[in-house]
């Protein structure tokens, strides 16, 4: 059982609870966090089904100085408690791997329909999915196949390999994301490979209660990681933070799996490449012609990782990049949450003062490690966003790098 | 010195249940009642023990007489007072360090009390109750529950005003009226304003508790009284959902009660001078001992943050000078002083426990009527359901709300509303643009609950209104919403005292049952509650506020 009786009751998980700041319906994290798991003890009646509208952002975690993992009791309490079934909705949402796999076999076709009004109308009338959102649009060709196909070959001459967990994003709808840091990996001399078998990180699923399909995937990742760190001695590495998050975090809090001799070893691209540039094991070679105004969004799983200073390190890093580090806000999108039609008005006011900043800043582009940031971002207001990965892709001069990195060899 | 316009067939002497019963039943019974208590109601013994609906089973192997008496006013209570009962049911655990021997005589002597008592496998008792110590070699199932005795004796109150009962809380009997070898009345002094006033009365009966030693001897009569003092302690949360108690011959600290959303583990027994009744205190030796023995039952109580500690004082009746206090009956005490000791008028209701209550108004209403001549009034409190516990149960209200086809839950606040008031939850008002709002996060006790509280439940005070609608009896102990509810109060004109006077002898009254207990998160809350009442509210630390 989560410990909620640390709680003093000082209620400042509320103030920093962006869902409570638009949602009078929601109860706010204490209440439907510490207070309300004391009364599901006494009767499971008195769970409150509004506590779907939790984020699961992990900010009330963050504000509470007595260490309550109030988020972990409000997502187990919303997997034990909740009455209903996971809706067809929610489980399409949620099915991140399979549907990508379909819509990237038929991508003009899937793309076009889910730009389409009259189609996003019918998913608004009978699915629940909100009119306003359009759905990411998948790749022509994935990832992995990709991979197979042009790189994994020539990555075996690098002596040092990292194993790269792709996720669903990557592979189904930004593949140039996969190809970017398969670039940079390979002018700092670290060849690239996959997992042996690579599950969705399964945050998706946990978020629409879907633990049992969770768990499965957790386990075969978590197997996989094993062996990938077993046979390179090298973590394995990923571009989204909440992937990351998921896998070092929500697998033992959330589905209860033991992570413990793999947990250290799941970590974030920038991260690990932080560490290298830092430890000098690595030296990169910038470009000099790069004249750049980014504006830095933290995503709230990298805040709750705590590892926001390495992509802000790396970017300040850059010659010519002015990096705005923007006041942490939520951006609303939480994953499938913002799609969901009951959700989209308090998706979008939660975001609204991050879409004021930017409008105010007017970057050249945004710069976050979370894909779900990033559409929320690109469909709220005229930035583009990128991942830090492909900024450094973009602003290393990547032939310099390879060869000052072969010398060190 | 002003006199009570009304004379009375009774005045009855005291606000826990049995006074609050005896009330209700001469009151059902077409009789004049004035109860007059010194405090507020439930506010001694009754408001001070487990809450347990006992099955009768802990006497059955000592007491036969008190152990048939609880199981036949378990089920009644069931019946009348459903909005204060809790069907948890009961284990009688056996560890390995006890006799296993002994399950049988229990069983054997509970089947004799008509107690449904079975033998179940230590895993079947896992099964039920999870929290059990897991090392148990035994286990016996019978039909314990939990009771609240706030609600209880509450509901008994509402429905003797009902019936025309008056009930003067925060007086005091001083003295009696008498008339040659008869007792006329009583005089009265307001607890607060100290004015006097006088009640007359054909009988007065004392049903004070412990304090009913005092007041006997206040009429000239001896009733040989010792305090036996018993001390608990009360859990954050609810580590169990079934009544756990020891397989053994009644000792310390071996039953454990889950009690609406905490649980409490008790008790201990000491006897105590009278010149402690009215200002105890938990010992750390006895928090020692409630700790100790209360990790035997549920292993998971070490690691449990404890928000409080507290005593109550047994009235029992003594007959010789036993120290423990436990050989002794828990029977009923019913005495004519008349035919006792030559004196008329009044009658004394004690020993006894809350579980049987009712039956202790039954024998003071029936021996009040033989007395004053009324014929043909007999006891209807073992049909006639208390205000709360009417209708069908899980019978959707009158607040229920329906959503499409399917009715869906009310809020937690609403849910939680009727969970302590029953039916009477009906008239708490929803709609208003505040009254859903929540005064006490902890217990979920909203605006329009408080109101109702305020206006319907005698309530004077926060000390009140925290006995009457667990406002402050949640983890915080207070700290959020005792400064809210004295708005409230201030709002409704219902505080007797100066707010900042109720509200600091209110969190004084929190910090007196933290104290014993005040390590870890309680510490922890006790620093938080310090730092918003005195740090921010300039609320000036006052240690010496009375007992109410």
């Amino acid at each position: 059982m989560h410990n909620f009786e640390n709680c003093t009751k000082c209620t400042v998980c509320t103030v920093y609870c962006p869902v409570s700041a638009v949602n009078p319906s929601y109860p706010g994290p204490k209440q439907a966090g510490p207070d309300g798991e004391r009364l599901r003890l006494k009767k499971p009646r008195y769970f409150n089904e509004a506590l779907k509208y939790c984020l699961n952002c992990k900010r009330c975690e963050l504000a509470c100085p007595s260490n309550v993992p109030i988020a972990d009791i409000i997502q187990s309490a919303r997997i034990r408690y909740t009455r209903s079934a996971p809706s067809l909705r929610d489980r399409m949402l949620a099915e991140t791997d399979v549907v990508g796999r379909l819509a990237t076999a038929v991508a003009p076709v899937v793309n076009t329909a889910l730009r389409s009004p009259a189609i996003k109308a019918v998913l608004g009338a009978t699915a629940g999915i909100a009119p306003q959102r359009t759905m990411p649009a998948y790749a022509r060709e994935r990832f992995t196949t990709w991979f197979r196909r042009n790189a994994e070959e020539s990555q075996k001459q690098y002596p040092r390999q990292v194993t790269f967990f792709h996720g669903c994003y990557v592979n189904y709808n930004n593949p140039d994301l996969g190809r970017d840091l398969v670039a940079v990996f390979n002018a700092f001399g670290i060849g690239i490979r996959l997992m042996a078998d690579e599950k969705c990180c399964g945050i998706a699923k946990i978020a629409n209660r879907l633990t049992a399909r969770a768990s499965r995937d957790a386990l075969i990742n978590l197997e996989s990681i094993r062996c990938a760190v077993a046979e390179t001695g090298n973590p394995v590495v990923a571009t989204g933070s909440t992937c990351t998050y998921t896998m070092r975090d929500e697998y033992p809090h959330l589905l209860g799996l033991d992570n413990a001799d793999v947990r250290d070893n799941i970590t974030l691209a920038v991260k690990f490449l932080y560490s290298l540039i830092e430890s000098g094991e690595v030296t990169p070679v910038w470009r000099d012609d790069v004249s750049m105004r980014l504006a830095y969004h933290v995503p709230c799983h990298m805040q709750k990782l705590g590892w926001t200073y390495y992509t802000t390190s790396l970017m300040r890093m850059i010659p010519g990049v002015e990096l705005t580090v923007l006041d942490a806000d939520c951006c609303g999108m939480a994953g499938t949450y913002g799609f969901k039609k009951e959700n989209y008005r308090y998706s979008s006011e939660i975001g609204r003062p991050l879409f004021d900043k930017l409008a105010d800043l007017s970057p050249d582009m945004v710069v976050s490690d979370c894909e779900t940031c990033k559409w929320q971002i690109e469909m709220s207001t005229p930035f583009k966003v990128e991942n830090p990965v492909t900024i450094l892709a973009r602003t290393l001069d990547l032939e310099k790098t390879a060869a000052r990195n072969r010398k060190n060899h | 010195m002003s006199t009570l316009k009304t004379e009375y067939d009774v005045i009855i002497v005291g606000g826990g249940a049995t006074g609050a019963g005896t009330a209700r039943d001469c009151a059902l019974r077409g009789l004049r009642v004035l109860l007059i208590e010194r405090f507020d109601l439930t506010a001694g013994a009754t408001g001070r023990n487990h809450g347990l609906l006992h099955s009768g089973a802990r006497y059955a192997v000592t007491d036969r007489e008190s152990a048939t008496e609880c199981i036949r006013e378990n089920m009644t209570l069931r019946r009348i007072a459903r909005h204060c009962v809790e069907d948890t049911g009961g284990l009688f655990i056996t560890l390995p360090e006890d006799d296993l021997n002994y399950q049988n005589t229990f069983i054997d002597a509970c089947l004799a009390a008509g107690i449904s008592a079975k033998e179940i496998s230590p895993d079947e008792a896992r099964r039920i109750e999870p929290a059990v110590n897991p090392s148990l070699i035994g286990a016996v199932k019978v039909p314990d529950g939990a009771i609240d005795p706030f609600r209880l004796t509450t509901a008994n109150i509402i429905d003797a005003t009902r019936h025309g009962a008056e009930i003067l809380t925060y007086h005091e009997v001083t003295g009696f009226i008498r008339s040659g070898s008869a007792i006329k009345g009583v005089e009265i002094r307001n607890s607060r304003s100290g004015a006097m006033s006088k009640a007359f009365g054909n009988l007065v009966i004392n049903a004070a508790g412990i304090w009913g030693h005092l007041l006997a001897k206040k009429a000239g009569v001896e009733v040989n009284m010792f305090p036996a003092k018993g001390s608990l302690l009360i859990f954050g949360h609810r580590v169990n959902n079934t009544v756990i108690n020891r397989c053994r011959k009644p000792a310390n600290a071996d039953i454990l009660v889950p009690g609406d959303t905490i649980c409490l583990i008790g008790t201990t027994s000491d006897r105590v001078p009278f010149s402690e009744i009215d200002n105890m205190e938990v010992t750390p030796e006895e928090v020692a001992v409630l700790i100790g023995e209360g990790q035997k039952l549920a292993p998971s109580l070490a690691t449990t943050r404890i928000l409080r500690a507290y005593s109550g004082v047994r009235p029992l009746v003594a007959d010789d000078n036993d120290p423990s206090g436990r050989s002794i009956s828990r029977g009923i005490v019913c005495l004519d002083h008349s035919t006792r000791d030559g004196l008329d008028g009044l009658i004394t209701i004690t020993g006894g426990k809350l579980m049987t209550y009712r039956l202790m108004a039954e024998m003071a209403s029936d021996m009040a009527c033989r007395k004053l001549g009324i014929e043909g009034k007999s006891c209807v409190t073992a049909e006639q359901p208390l205000p709360g516990s009417n209708g069908k149960p899980d019978e959707p209200t009158a607040t229920g709300r329906f959503h499409r086809k399917h009715i869906i839950d009310l809020p937690t606040e609403q849910l939680a509303a009727e969970s302590r008031h029953g039916d009477m939850a009906r008239s708490i008002e929803w709609t208003g643009s505040d009254s859903g709002a929540l005064v006490c996060e902890c217990e979920q006790v909203s605006v329009g609950e408080v109101d109702f509280a305020i206006n319907k439940l005698h309530v004077h005070n926060l000390i009140n209104l925290r006995r009457r609608t667990r406002l402050g009896m949640g983890t915080c102990q207070g700290h959020l919403c005792a400064c809210r509810a004295a708005g409230l109060l201030e709002k409704a004109d219902k505080c007797t005292s100066d707010a900042l006077d109720d509200l600091s002898s209110f969190i004084n009254e929190r910090w007196k049952g933290m104290y014993p207990v005040a390590w870890g998160d309680t510490m922890s809350e006790i620093q938080m509650m310090a730092w918003m009442y005195e740090g921010v509210a300039g609320l000036t630390p006052d240690l010496t506020s009375e007992q109410q």
